[in-house]
């Protein structure tokens, strides 16, 4: 697979892919919450979370697109599955990552998996406000502070659940232990991370690793959890290797624009 | 155009645009909910910048409309919208004007977030009956930009812009 590492052209517009497809499937699975969620006020807060997303979305693929002349519809709507650059854990269902296609969403797995990924994209934004292209540093400067707010509500409900009943605790820790192995390819320093590190424009992933630590594991301590033992290390999003997951839900986000190019409402 | 031309033309412009209510809390104009940056002529055409109050707030098109619509009723047909994030937007850009308007609304107008990293838990009161005896129910509104609060005293649920 030596050949699928090398840095694409465009370094720049590949590295606002990456960080908009993070937001723009966390954003996706956060939406089919809509009308489905245990309660109204999260069913709110869900949808809010998820609007969120897509804003940063929108604004890193117009930035991606901007190199080809592609627009963020084009970058959203019109790549396959091997093009997108998310990281898998973004793309893990809503019932976690060995629920069948369709199957109902589960409220333990969202939350834990929007406190991991939340940490994640809150730590990554805090280091990306200095980042020598100013137009990511701007997005940044905005999605921070909305990133505090998820990281919030996530560990709230971890807390509540992992420190609740013993079925509550035991459907969160089932859910930490589904979802952790996949925190591992947030950290990794692939050859677009390196260059961006190099080049001033991100953070070089590895280092995210401590700021995450701190935010994630007293959450995680005060909800009674364990961490998993080390265990696999399912990788391969930021090359567009992908779990068979993204394909159904992408089939969801374009099927519209596909069937009526240019749809507009 | 000479300068103070532009300048008047500028002013009148801005005036126009500044009237634009927000089309979901449609108590406070866009100046006052501070996300109207400013209004300039660039080769005789009106250039507005405006600047969301969350990435995803999905008022955003309706107000680049509104504001292009204001201009076009006060003889500016041309006018471009601009969005820009930086500064990003904070609840601390809301005049006092639009806090007192958000009260009188019913919506709790947010403490200061001032300069440090994690927004201030000062009391929050009752938009209604004044009580400081009120709760937090969701992080989340109605809006990108609201959390729901209820109070203690008089019962009733209230909006509250949330600090950011």
């Amino acid at each position: 697979m030596t050949g699928d590492h090398r840095v694409p052209e465009g370094q720049l517009a590949q590295y606002a892919l990456r960080v908009g497809d993070d937001a723009l499937i966390a954003a996706q699975r956060l939406a089919e919450w809509s009308a489905r969620a245990p309660e109204m006020e999260e069913d709110i807060a869900l949808s809010n979370i998820a609007l969120d997303q897509l804003g940063v979305a929108r604004f890193l693929l117009s930035l991606a697109g901007g190199a080809d002349g592609r627009s963020e519809d084009d970058l959203a709507y019109l790549r396959d599955d091997a093009e997108f650059r998310n990281c898998l854990l973004a793309e893990v269902p809503n019932g976690g990552p060995t629920a069948p296609p369709g199957a109902s969403g589960d409220f333990g797995v969202t939350m834990v998996k929007l406190l991991l990924l939340g940490a994640y994209q809150l730590c990554l934004y805090e280091r990306l406000v200095d980042s020598s292209e100013a137009s990511l540093a701007e997005v940044a400067g905005k999605a921070r502070k909305e990133s505090r707010y998820h990281v919030d509500h996530a560990a709230q409900w971890t807390v509540r659940l992992g420190d609740g009943t013993a079925t509550s605790q035991a459907r969160v820790q089932q859910a930490l232990d589904d979802l952790w192995p996949y925190t591992h390819e947030l950290f990794e320093d692939d050859p677009l991370a390196v260059w961006a590190a190099e080049a001033g424009v991100g953070p070089l992933p590895s280092s995210l690793r401590a700021a995450w630590d701190a935010i994630v594991l007293p959450v995680l301590e005060e909800a009674t959890l364990t961490v998993p033992p080390a265990g696999w290390h399912p990788t391969g999003g930021r090359d567009g290797r992908h779990t068979e997951h993204l394909s159904y839900l992408l089939a969801e986000l374009q099927v519209l624009h596909r069937a009526h190019p240019g749809a507009s409402w | 155009m000479a300068l103070h031309e532009q300048r008047e033309t500028a002013v009148t412009a801005w005036d126009a645009a500044a009237s634009v209510v927000d089309p979901e809390i449609r108590v406070v104009t866009v100046a006052e909910l501070g996300i109207l940056r400013d209004v300039d002529t660039v080769d005789g055409r009106v250039v507005v910048t405006i600047t969301p109050t969350y990435s995803g707030c999905p008022a955003m098109d309706v107000i680049r409309r509104d504001i292009g619509q204001a201009l076009a009723a006060h003889g500016y047909p041309d006018a471009e919208v601009r969005t820009v994030l930086h500064p990003a937007w904070s609840t601390d850009m809301i005049s006092e004007a639009g806090r007192q308007k958000l009260a009188a609304a019913g919506i709790a107008p947010p403490s200061p977030v001032g300069a440090g990293p994690v927004p201030l838990r000062l009391g929050v009161r009752c938009p209604r009956c004044g009580s400081p005896d009120t709760e937090e129910l969701s992080r989340f509104g109605s809006t990108a930009c609201k959390a729901l609060w209820r109070c203690r005293a008089c019962q009733e649920p209230f909006d509250r812009v949330k600090p950011l």
